[in-house]
């Protein structure tokens, strides 16, 4: 089998767009959306004379997640300029770092299916400007440039070649991702393009050192492509060598419709870029002074709020894990939290039925229609018996729609639990007696029919009564 | 009126009411263009413009509100983009391009209340020593129109030298101020890297590229630089700190800067020309004056053209990548595919040295070659300023020919870079040291001008302007005009 033969050698270039106000090099805006080439200023063009200035805001970004995945900040870093012609690169070059990048050696820690941790080296982050895009399918015969993504900052994070499964890819991106949005330095909209990934694949022999031929997948833009794209991969690399050829080592696009890669045309990217330090821009040196001010602003990362919501709230590694990938996510279940004083309900709830609830509309946490203090007083209408489990669904759902409190969506649907022992009482006796065959059977000890009693009894409540007052009165009625 | 003015004399003539900004400006622009048939020094006029700048200046006279150069005609070179009006650069490129904004130095100068009248004539690119590299045609030399009036600000160096301006603009990359003002027999000055903005300077050789005057005099150049000078947000590389002397616009005193400064004559520059019989007469002036003058060595000369044409040639060959015929300047007719765009529009739009100095730099940032070339340049580079600092810890300023010899013929070196480049031996080391240096007029060799180079420590150019000026107190080579016909 492929699997125990071959090890997959597995490392990623992750692209992250930085969360600024402004462009890396200009003062034109960071805006998706606009209308075309309505974001790019005279510097964004390449026009004749321009300069570039270095933003100062994508600077701190970088060192705030250089500090964040433990990583040495360089204090000297020079700005190079990558050269190759291509029409949505206005000037003919990219600056970025080649090399000496502002962050050096750091590591991230992901967490793998069978529950177990793993550290992934990284090997450096560095600044450079994004390019504009090319349209291909807007006029026919023609190729459209819009230059407004033009210059928007970038954090390219390079990682050591540490990753042997296209799982592990994924979970490092989504990891990369999560730490990205606590940081607050990208607004992981990936469908916008906010984070891209290369992934560079190679495969050799179980228990081999040596490193095989590699290949690129360039640009995937979802945790769930890059890991069809690397097995497929994968698995072409495979059936090349075992039918005993050789790897070309090439770049490749990976086509999410067909689910397959395949070699980009030799003009897309060039093997020299001549790299050389850019003379407009002097040496990027920064201050102890900075760093160590960078530093006191970050903020409680993934991992040690897992750790504590272990701690503090008594939640499984598994929920913990889950509820503090997204911090929003994270934020919203605390301050639920909070106020109804129950963590392992409201972790159910922010990931069931919430989690459903914006995903089905694609919602951000953050435009949620239900807040933390009405999900709260939901959960608190469970805790006190007004509400059953399953009318507290109901109730979420009519919270949702009608955007209305807990309270008032319960009196108009007269959503309350039946509590009464008397009224439940009534109830059974009514049905037990309407189905004298069936109580004949359970006498005769078919204990299932007690379901086919309570599915009765529930019926004829509209499921307001409470199931475990049910359950015990039926088992005594009955006999 | 006599159009060798300098303009502490023309601000004069506007202050006492002689005449005024409009009508010297009028003045300027017709002559301008009436030799301009002969010399070819500019590559347009924005005749419209000027009038208006001219008028609001006038207002500003009549008002009293009137700064240091208000009124004042000049030009720029072509290189400098300004908004609304074309800026070709001298490039076929460029032909049709209108910058939607100005240079910090336009932009300044016109703060000031300057009134540009037109863009000089220029190598295309700012590449060349003889402006015959020039898309729109060679700039003749007023004093010999069959000879080259030097490059790249030949254009402005030309009009100065014959009266059709007073003062211009122009920018220096290894020698580009300072060797045509030399063969104009006019005073030029390459301020210290980062002294003065690059935003909106087309870009050559952008760790070279240096904005400067070309001026009948120093004392009009110290005017005209102290109104451009200084920081700009807009260019990284620009020093943070101004040069308060040089802001303050100072009034240059005739008599001895200082009590005594020591002149040193670098060995190796000497050891090469031929004839030095101008420059040591201004080495007797500068003696009799109380200056000591003493022998010193710059051993890295030698390396210095290669050196600058490697590292100048690599970062113009990225520096005009943006040059595809895709958004601006010159696109080939009907391209069939992307690479044809890019190959016909970048072959038909530039001209054959741009296209060599593209080639030379490609190659030596290729991979194999960049250690070899580009790196091995920039050690050059390093040594040369090394040189330069040991000097300066002997010496206040250095004294040496502008360039190995007199303009020369048109077309006496245009088929032989080599030779070409041979021409800025004297002013390329300390372009890549990024020092001051200046080129004042101090003689004549057969009715041509000869010019003198002084050199500063970094951001020295107080002692470059006042010692320049005290120079040109004692001497009058910068009022000889050339005979036009």
């Amino acid at each position: 089998m492929h699997e125990n033969k071959w090890e997959m050698v597995i490392g990623l270039e992750v692209h992250v767009q930085l969360a600024t106000q402004s462009k890396i090099f200009s003062g034109a805006p960071v805006k998706f959306g606009e209308p075309p080439n309505s974001q790019a200023c005279a510097v964004d063009l390449g026009l004749p004379g321009v300069l570039p200035v270095l933003n100062e805001e994508a600077v701190k970004m970088a060192i705030l997640f250089g500090l964040a995945i433990g990583a040495k900040i360089n204090t000297h870093s020079i700005f190079d300029r990558k050269n190759y012609f291509y029409p949505d690169l206005p000037k003919g070059y990219q600056i970025s770092q080649f090399e000496y990048p502002i962050v050096g050696t750091g590591s991230l820690t992901i967490d793998l299916e069978n529950g177990d941790s793993k550290t992934i080296g990284i090997t450096r982050a560095h600044l450079e400007e994004d390019a504009g895009k090319s349209i291909h399918d807007a006029y026919p015969g023609m190729t459209a440039i819009d230059l407004n993504r033009t210059g928007t900052p970038l954090l390219e994070i390079v990682s050591d070649p540490d990753l042997r499964s296209p799982e592990e890819a994924s979970a490092y991106f989504r990891k990369l991702a999560s730490l990205v949005s606590y940081l607050k330095i990208c607004d992981g909209d990936m469908s916008q393009g906010s984070m891209r990934c290369d992934a560079n694949v190679s495969i050799r022999e179980s228990g081999s050192n040596k490193l095989g031929q590699r290949t690129e997948i360039k640009n995937v833009n979802s945790f769930r492509f890059i890991e069809k794209a690397i097995s497929y991969e994968v698995n072409r690399q495979i059936t090349i060598v075992e039918s005993g050829h050789l790897i070309k080592q090439e770049t490749l696009l990976y086509d999410s419709e067909i689910d397959e890669t395949r070699p980009m045309r030799s003009k897309e990217y060039s093997n020299d870029y001549r790299y050389f330090p850019d003379p407009d821009l002097l040496p990027l040196k920064l201050s102890e002074e900075l760093i160590n001010s960078i530093k006191n602003k970050l903020p409680e990362l993934p991992e040690f709020r897992q750790e504590r919501f272990i701690q503090e709230y008594g939640l499984t590694i598994y929920d913990a894990s889950w509820l503090v990938e997204d911090p929003e996510l994270a934020d919203f279940f605390e301050a639920t939290t909070e106020s109804s004083n129950n963590a392992k309900l409201t972790a159910n709830w922010v990931m069931g039925e919430l989690i459903a609830a914006l995903n089905r509309e694609e919602l951000k946490v953050s435009e949620s229609r239900i807040s933390p203090e009405e999900l709260a007083e939901l959960i608190l209408r469970i805790t006190d018996g007004t509400l059953s489990s399953k009318l507290a669904k109901t109730a979420f759902e009519k919270m949702w729609e009608e955007e209305k409190p807990v309270d008032d969506i319960i009196e108009i649907y007269g959503l309350e639990q039946v509590s009464d022992d008397d009224e439940i009482k009534a109830i059974i006796k009514e049905v037990l007696e309407s189905n004298p065959k069936q109580v004949e059977q359970f006498r005769q000890g078919k204990e299932k029919v007690l379901g086919f009693f309570v599915g009765k009894i529930m019926q004829a409540t509209n499921g307001k009564a409470n199931p475990q007052q049910v359950n015990t009165l039926l088992r005594i009625l009955i006999k | 009126m006599d159009p060798f003015i300098e303009i502490n004399a023309i601000r004069k003539g506007l202050a006492d009411g002689e005449y005024s900004s409009a009508e010297i400006t009028k003045f300027y622009l017709d002559r301008a263009k009436k030799l301009n048939s002969q010399l070819n020094s500019f590559i347009s006029f924005c005749e419209e413009q000027a009038i208006e700048q001219a008028k609001n200046a006038d207002n500003k006279i009549a008002e009293g509100s009137s700064g240091p150069i208000t009124g004042i005609p000049l030009a720029h070179k072509d290189i400098f983009c300004t908004k609304g009006i074309t800026t070709t650069c001298g490039s076929r490129m460029l032909e049709n391009f209108v910058a939607p904004y100005d240079a910090t130095v336009v932009e300044r100068l016109n703060k000031a209340g300057a009134v540009t009248i037109g863009k000089a004539n220029m190598d295309e690119f700012a590449m060349g020593s003889s402006n015959e590299n020039s898309y729109f045609g060679n700039t003749s030399n007023p004093w010999d129109t069959d000879r080259v009036p030097g490059g790249s600000s030949g254009g402005s160096a030309a009009a100065v030298a014959a009266g059709m301006i007073p003062i211009a603009t122009g920018t220096d990359t290894g020698g580009s101020i300072r060797q045509p003002a030399a063969f104009c027999g006019i005073s030029g000055l390459k301020p210290t890297y980062g002294r003065v903005s690059r935003y909106g300077m087309i870009a050559f050789a952008s760790s070279l590229d240096q904005a400067g005057v070309l001026g009948r005099s120093v004392a009009d150049i110290c005017l005209l630089l102290s109104q451009f000078g200084g920081p700009d947000v807009l260019d990284s590389t620009s020093h943070p700190i101004p040069d308060n002397w040089l802001s303050s616009n100072p009034k240059l005193n005739p008599t001895k800067p200082e009590a005594k400064i020591t002149i040193g004559l670098p060995r190796e520059y000497f050891d090469q020309t031929p004839n030095l019989k101008s420059v040591e007469i201004a080495m007797r002036v500068f003696e009799n004056a109380g200056c000591i003058l003493k022998e010193v060595s710059l051993p890295s000369t030698e390396s210095a053209i290669p050196a600058y044409y490697i590292i100048a040639g690599a970062e113009a060959s990225t520096n005009l990548s943006r040059y595809d015929g895709v958004r601006f300047g010159y696109r080939c007719q009907d391209p069939e595919s992307l690479s044809d765009l890019y190959q016909r529009s970048r072959n038909e739009g530039f001209g054959k040295e741009v296209k060599r100095r593209i080639l030379t730099g490609t190659y030596a940032l290729s991979v194999g070659y960049y250690d070899a070339y580009y790196l091995k340049a920039q050690k050059i580079r390093r040594l040369i300023q090394q040189d330069f600092l040991e000097v300066f810890n002997k010496v206040d300023l250095i004294l040496c020919p502008t360039s190995p010899g007199v303009a020369f013929k048109k077309g006496a070196l245009s088929e032989n870079p080599v030779e070409m480049y041979k021409q800025d031996i004297f002013t390329i080391p300390s372009s890549l040291a990024g020092l001051p240096a200046m080129s004042i007029p101090c003689g004549f060799q057969n009715n041509l001008p000869i010019g003198m180079q002084l050199i500063a420590p970094h951001f020295a150019e107080r002692k470059l302007i006042e010692w320049g000026h005290y120079f040109q107190s004692l001497t009058d080579w910068h009022k000889k005009v050339p005979e036009l016909s």
